[in-house]
């Protein structure tokens, strides 16, 4: 059971980042407006973001650390990471997008048959051996998922991947990724600003705004209020 | 002779394939390169692959023979290896035609490349994947129809190539004299009647592809 740590702080012309927080296994959810950075922060945890200084590490594998000139590339790191467009390569079957991420390792039947396993279990097998962009919301939404977890992640980045779908449909895959991550036991990072959805996975709450960490709660803690906020389009 | 000589066309379809291929292999590790990686020098480099387009062919021509030519450094290595030098031969007509056709592949083909959903590319990295591997399995897949109309073109600029053909190659009958050689000496000698199946032909070609590459690169509704 490790715990990520994140410290991190950058600045562009046109923005100021700098967070520290920690992720236990569990969800953690960043929740916060539009323009808060909490897209960025998930960037910097995935690799594709270089932070300006900071340290980023699972448990005591460091990922990132200026102070050391220490930087894991993004393809040794395994952290699942699912983006708010789902990024499904649109040339691939369903069974390859999710086969994409297993081992290279692992021998290329062994992968096809994990891509098919986790399809089913997503119940999107039917799926399979059809491309994207045939896919409803929902079906998409599974494949990106089963694509996420078919990867043995030891970090999960979600980053608003539910925003797009009807509640019945957010309501079940949301009772399904916890389920997984009940029994992978890895850190999770939800970026969401929609409280049903923080409140619904989220064990833990870092709230953020403009750059900064404004708390830190348990999901369950009664002084904690969720501020109100607006759908928008990314955050 | 009865009847029309065809030699030059088969001579520059032959030259044209193999400077499409060798302009395909240059061209699109270029624009790899120039697509994906930020360095100094990159601009250069983007002038460099594209001078050829707007500098003269007797430039180009000259720098050929400077830089393969039988006194040079290259030219004699090959000549020492193979027992033919590069000038002057077909080898020479395809480095020629080669040339020309690189920058319609660097240009296109970058263009295809930077079309790609960047958050494609960086979902491949995060599943695992060496910055390699990304561009083989989801960049270069996503770009084929742009690849393969770069291509195309190359093709079409690749078999119409006289100047620096000339330079290079020179107009030997039988042996570096394509079609576009064949067309000017026709004229020259006053056979047009020679002239007009050819230039019918590389009409009718280089429109086909043209109209061929419209329709690859026509936007798509997504």
């Amino acid at each position: 059971m490790r715990t990520l740590k994140v410290r991190l702080a950058l600045t562009t012309t046109s923005f100021a980042l700098d967070v520290a927080f920690e992720v236990p296994p569990g969800v953690t959810v960043l929740f916060g407006p539009s323009g808060a950075g909490k897209s960025r922060t998930l960037g910097c945890i995935a690799g594709i973001v270089r932070p300006d200084r900071g340290l980023i590490a699972l448990g005591d594998d460091v990922w990132f650390d200026d102070a050391n000139k220490r930087e894991l590339p993004i393809h040794q790191r395994r952290v699942a990471y699912v983006f708010q467009s789902l990024a499904l390569f649109p040339h691939l079957t369903a069974a390859d997008n999710v086969a994409y991420g297993v081992a290279r390792s692992v021998l290329a039947a062994d992968r096809r048959a994990r891509a098919h396993d986790m399809l089913k279990r997503m119940r999107v097998g039917h799926l399979a051996d059809r491309k994207p962009a045939t896919f409803s919301g929902g079906e998409a939404q599974r494949v990106a998922l089963a694509r996420a977890f078919a990867m043995q992640p030891r970090v999960l980045l979600l980053d608003e991947p539910f925003s797009a779908l009807d509640a019945d449909v957010k309501r079940e895959l949301l009772a399904e990724v916890g389920e997984w991550l009940a029994r992978e036991a890895v850190p999770a990072i939800l970026v969401t600003h929609l409280e049903e959805e923080a409140a619904a996975l989220g064990d833990r709450v870092v709230l953020m705004d403009s750059g900064k960490v404004t708390r830190e709660a348990a999901m369950d803690d009664p002084t904690l209020s969720l501020p109100k906020i607006r759908a928008s389009a990314k955050g | 002779m009865n009847g029309v000589d065809l030699r030059p066309l088969l001579l520059s379809f032959e030259v044209a394939t193999l400077a499409t291929i060798l302009a395909a292999v240059i061209g699109i590790t270029g624009a790899a390169i120039l697509a994906n990686f930020r360095f100094p020098g990159r601009d250069i480099l983007d002038v460099l692959f594209t001078a050829p387009m707007v500098m003269p062919p007797t430039v180009l021509g000259y720098y050929v023979l400077v830089a393969l030519g039988r006194n040079s450094v290259i030219g004699h290595a090959f000549e020492a290896l193979t027992g033919s030098s590069i000038v002057f031969t077909l080898t020479g007509a395809v480095i020629a035609a080669t040339i020309g056709a690189v920058p319609l592949v660097v240009k296109n083909v970058r263009a295809a490349l930077e079309e790609t959903d960047a958050t494609l590319i960086l979902a491949a990295r995060t599943l695992g994947a060496t910055r390699l591997r990304a561009f083989f399995s989801v960049q270069l897949p996503l770009a084929t129809r742009g690849i393969v109309a770069a291509l195309m073109l190359a093709f079409a600029r690749a078999i119409g190539d006289f100047g620096v053909t000339l330079m290079v190659a020179g107009d030997i009958p039988g042996k570096t004299r394509t079609a576009s050689l064949a067309i000017y000496s026709a004229i020259q000698g006053q056979r047009e009647g020679e002239a007009t199946t050819m230039v019918v032909v590389l009409t009718f070609l280089v429109l086909s592809l043209l109209y061929a590459v419209g329709k690859l690169t026509a936007r798509r509704p997504r």
